[in-house]
């Protein structure tokens, strides 16, 4: 169990912000979330009368579906809002947007934006705790909870896993989380893809930098594959998919050269054939729907937690 | 109408003073420089213990944003921030609405300054039409209406044809070519220094060699047509180096830096403060001591501000939406004192080199220097008073300037243009004497 009971921020801006203590107090909470949604009835009254704000500024389906059903689990109340329909495409700025939705007063606003740093424009103006659900190519924190939950579960720790992370580093805000995430939690990461989508200085990070998805996939314990958008596939980023696939697709023969009881891992949508063959994606040792079940679990935790409750269960 | 500033430590270094000396205004003219001159019918202004009296400073590197973005400065309030800031001359930039390629524009910027009546103003015209970078603008006319020298600045000029052609036909005139170095394919859609911070925070890279890329291509069309390249802003070490090796094989090129990158680093972005991001960003540490070392061998030619006002409502933007740059003229010398002076990297003579006599003859204006016969622009500068940058109490009309809060050392204790007092600084002890 973790030695702290609740967390220092009322904000979740990013995992750069968490000390180890209040990483772990976020997936022993988790532990107790996830049985919550075990239940005939899925509820729990710890967030009734607290009101949350959904603000998804990029499209999202998972992040946005797993934070709706982690409020409606704890009891809160939740306003939704999306781009496409509301005053943002009247021109309105993201800090007029959400100095009025301040004004309805409610206690948390989860955001998913385009720009890196939203979340903190947002936490500078606002009296709300913000959550980052995903800021450009920064952060995207509950997702890189929910991913150590997920290896967690399997494993009983993170310390001392070697964990490889392989694709578009460069656009990743789910590696950089990650990356904070598993080296302050004691695991070692060797992340891998193309020079041209390796940001400068990773290796400041305590991150091993490899273009070699075999060296990568050596020994891991956890395979984590991100996603290569579409758009990245012609112009100057790569070639082509037949390309990117054949040097760092994850195959069953890659696969192997991991541990024998290695989990693969991807925080979806997965472009099958691309980044991923299709029977690892589906094969026995991929997680990836037990992080989507998971995803549920941990944004309660950190809802729960923000919201003032503490270890004991007192909100 | 006579003044004697008497008793002021006199530092020009073109004219080899540093000491005590009394100056003699005589209408808009310096009539005479020397120890102890009789008072005669003048005025007499006992100048305080310690202040330094020195040819005016000017910033060749301002954004004054009339005609066409009054909304974040006009030609009235950037040249009362000038004259706050001890500037007695400002050389502004051409990216104007519409931009300064033509005389009639350069004609109302000048007809404008006059009407204001603070700082001198000079403008520089643009290379291209619209600064389009195609057709080469009549850079004849321009240089009669007043220009001082040509940029396309903000817009680097892509082609090496173009450049070339400028160079030359500027060559006429005896007018640098001012150039925003910077390769529009490698800067991109970047809004940060390439490196580890930019990487962390997930903002695009700008690379180092977006820059010098462009200050090496620049520097050997001038050794083609010798013609005068000035660059801009310079911000990265790589531009010093092409710079020195350009200087060393006799090439004509000169080179400016701002304040805040001989102060700043990219540290400085992290939390996601617009303030802070400008164009060139700002780069890394080992930049910054480049920068640095630069000023104190000498192979850096003019500090500028590159004075680049915007409205609070451009800026309260996310970072990779705000514009870029930051106000300049009011922190100059605080931060030159501070960064230069205090840490004796450089002396008083060098640091006036910098912002008055180097700058006057790239340009090849009045000022500079303090001579008996010539334009009465002169700064006072109370060079141990402390200050603390107030945004909102800035002379411009835009605040956006990472340095609000800072205490440092340092201030324009008067400005005077053309022997007449523009700007007497209420925060300065004894500068009050000069009203």
């Amino acid at each position: 169990m973790s030695d702290v009971t609740t967390l220092r921020s009322r904000h979740l801006l990013g995992i750069e912000d968490l000390e180890p203590a209040e990483i772990s107090l976020i997936l022993d909470t988790a532990v107790a979330m996830k049985e919550v949604g075990t239940r005939a009835i899925k509820k729990v009254p710890a967030l009734r009368g607290r009101t949350v704000v959904n603000l998804f500024f990029e499209a999202s389906t998972r992040t946005r579906l797993s934070f709706e059903l982690a409020e409606k689990r704890l009891s809160a109340d939740t306003m939704g809002m999306t781009t496409s329909g509301s005053s943002v495409t009247k021109g309105e700025t993201l800090i007029d947007t959400a100095k009025t939705l301040e004004a309805m007063s409610p206690d948390m606003i989860v955001i998913r934006h385009a720009s890196s740093g939203a979340a903190h424009v947002l936490a500078r103006v606002c009296r709300s705790s913000i959550i980052n659900a995903g800021d450009g190519t920064h952060e995207h924190p509950t997702q890189a909870l929910l991913d150590a939950f997920t290896i967690t579960e399997r494993k009983g720790t993170l310390a001392g896993l070697r964990v490889a992370i392989i694709g578009d580093l460069l656009h990743s805000r789910v590696l950089r989380s990650n990356a904070l995430l598993l080296t302050r939690m004691g695991a070692s990461v060797i992340a891998c893809g193309p020079p041209t989508l390796i940001p400068l200085g990773l290796d400041r990070l305590g991150v091993t930098v490899t273009t070699s998805i075999d060296e990568a996939c050596d020994g891991a314990d956890v395979v984590m594959m991100l996603r290569v958008q579409h758009e990245r596939m012609h112009g100057l980023f790569l070639p082509s998919v037949r390309e990117y696939f054949s040097l760092f697709g994850l195959t069953t023969e890659r696969l192997a050269r991991a541990k024998s009881d290695a989990i693969v891992m991807h925080p979806g949508p997965m472009n099958r054939g691309v980044e991923i063959a299709s029977d690892v994606a589906d094969g026995n040792q991929s997680v990836i729907l037990d992080q989507v079940a998971n995803g549920v679990a941990v944004r309660m935790a950190v809802l729960y937690l923000l919201a003032g409750g503490d270890a004991q269960g007192e909100a | 109408m006579k003044t004697l500033l008497k008793g002021g430590h006199v530092i020009d270094p073109v004219a080899g003073r540093d000491g005590v000396f009394d100056v003699l205004i005589d209408g808009d003219r310096i009539a005479k420089i020397a120890k102890d001159i009789p008072a005669g019918d003048a005025r007499v202004i006992e100048v305080p213990q310690g202040f330094l009296v020195t040819p005016g400073l000017i910033d060749m590197h301002v954004h004054l944003r009339e005609p066409g973005q009054e909304h974040k400065e006009t030609i009235a309030t950037g040249l009362a921030s000038a004259v706050a800031g001890g500037f007695t001359a400002v050389a502004c930039m051409p990216n104007t609405s519409p931009v300064n390629d033509q005389a009639g524009i350069t004609q109302f910027m000048l007809k404008r300054a006059a009407e204001v009546g603070l700082a001198r103003v000079y403008p520089i015209g643009a290379v291209s039409m619209g600064s389009n970078g195609e057709q080469i603008t009549e850079i004849g006319d321009l240089h009669n209406a007043g220009c001082v020298a040509i940029t396309d600045d903000g817009r680097p000029v892509g082609s090496a044809l173009l450049m070339r052609r400028a160079l030359e036909y500027a060559s006429m005139f005896k007018m640098p070519v001012i150039e925003h170095c910077e390769d529009p394919s490698l800067k991109g859609d970047g809004v940060a220094h390439e490196g580890a911070v930019a990487s962390m925070l997930g903002l695009k890279g700008i690379p180092s060699c977006a820059e010098s890329i462009m200050a090496e291509r620049d520097i050997s069309i001038a050794e083609l047509t010798g013609g005068h390249v000035h660059i801009a802003h310079m911000s990265v070490r790589e531009t010093l180096r092409a710079v020195r090796t350009g200087k060393e094989r006799g090439i004509k090129v000169t080179c400016e830096v701002a304040p805040h990158h001989f102060t700043l680093t990219d540290d400085a972005i992290r939390g996601y403060d617009t303030n802070t991001k400008m164009n060139p960003p700002l780069r890394s540490e080992a930049d910054r001591l480049a920068m640095i070392e630069g000023l104190r061998d000498g192979s850096i030619d003019v500090i500028a501000t590159d004075h680049a006002p915007h409205h609070a409502d451009e800026k309260a933007l996310e970072f990779d939406k705000a514009p870029f740059g930051i106000v300049g003229l009011e922190t100059a010398i605080p931060l030159c004192v501070k960064q230069l002076i205090e840490p004796g990297v450089i002396l008083w003579p060098r640091l006036i080199e910098l912002l008055s006599a180097t700058p006057a003859k790239i340009l090849n204006i009045p000022g500079g220097t303090l001579t008996e016969g010539g334009v009465a622009d002169i700064t006072v500068i109370a060079p141990t008073a402390p200050v603390t940058i107030r945004a909102a109490a800035l002379k411009s009309k835009s605040k956006n300037t990472p340095f609000d809060g800072w205490d440092m050392r340092g201030a324009a204790a008067a400005t005077i243009v053309g022997g007449k007092t523009v700007f007497v600084n209420n925060a300065v002890a004894g500068a009050e004497r000069f009203r």
